[in-house]
């Protein structure tokens, strides 16, 4: 089967039924090997001790926030391009899931910065960046919730998204563009990671088991969203048929 | 196991975490039970996609 007929909805909702079951397995699996390497397995860190364990759910929510957004500008192509329906679910349901996660990152970098700068917060390039990512998913939500026909509604928020991801480089990057009190890349940089592998093991664990929890949500977010649409036609449907036409 | 004098911060960071994560999964669970329990009721009423008429 080729890739592009999965693009058909009612094959998407096929393939989500056999798929969930495996990927709930897996990231159960992933979360219980990453939280027990994470509390049993990682030691201290030498400066910040017992703190850096909230490293292992603030990365992966600040991968997840960006990868939520990637995704949702890739969808916005398959929206502009090929105005295909299942391209506007994909984007829609992905704006919420990234907005959860980049709150992750934002609150428990607020609860790692308290007891290791001194400050819940500090108005520096990459914590400004990030606040913006996810004014940015709020402001995408509500306008998929302010425009009632979807495929219009799609289109608005394919624009948004393409321009806003201008945002995504200015992350990852302001660490180095500008002076900021948050550290600079250690895990996605040129050369090998900065982290002793007796902590990036288990973080990469973490990363792992987050990613499939997102794809879990993604995919049964996606199910839902299609399973609506259908509601949406056979609303429309009834209301014909009750008018007469 | 000891999580030393900022434990507080990491607990907090860790059950603030659990909590989001718990209402997406209860959002992506209730929606689901929604959206099939709507689906069904229009079936019953015997509204069918044109799709679906054809076949």
């Amino acid at each position: 089967m080729e890739w592009i007929a999965l693009a058909n909805p009612s094959r998407f909702l096929g393939l989500a039924e056999r798929l969930l079951p495996w990927l709930v397995g897996a990231t159960a699996l992933a979360f219980a090997a990453g939280l027990y390497a994470a509390f049993f397995v990682a030691p201290e860190d030498y400066q910040q001790g017992q703190t850096v364990r909230i490293m292992f759910i603030h990365v992966p929510g600040a991968w997840l926030g960006m990868l939520g957004w990637a995704i949702m500008s890739v969808a916005a192509l398959g929206t502009l391009v090929w105005r295909h329906p299942l391209a506007d679910v994909a984007q829609k349901t992905a704006a919420p899931l990234g907005a959860a996660f980049t709150f992750v990152c934002l609150i428990t970098g607020a609860l790692w910065g308290r007891p290791m700068w001194g400050t819940y917060w500090v108005w520096d390039a990459r914590l400004t960046s990030v606040l913006v990512l996810f004014l940015m998913y709020l402001g995408l939500i509500a306008l998929w919730r302010a425009i009632e026909d979807p495929s219009r509604a799609a289109r608005a928020a394919a624009v948004l998204t393409l321009v806003g991801a201008i945002n995504l480089p200015i992350i990852k990057f302001s660490v180095d563009w500008w002076n900021t009190l948050h550290q600079p890349a250690s895990l996605l940089r040129l050369g090998t990671p900065t982290i002793h592998p007796a902590i990036l093991v288990p973080l990469l664990i973490m990363v792992v088991a987050f990613t499939l929890l997102f794809f879990t949500l993604y995919v049964s977010a996606m199910r839902n969203e299609i399973l609506r649409r259908r509601v949406r036609t056979l609303r429309l449907l009834q209301a014909q048929a009750a008018r007469g036409f | 196991m000891n999580l030393g004098p900022y434990a507080a911060f990491i607990v907090a960071a860790y059950s603030l975490t659990l909590a989001v994560v718990a209402v997406l999964i209860a959002w992506v669970l209730l929606d689901y039970r929604a959206q099939q329990k709507i689906l069904a009721d229009l079936e019953a009423r015997g509204m069918a996609r044109r799709s679906e008429v054809s076949r």
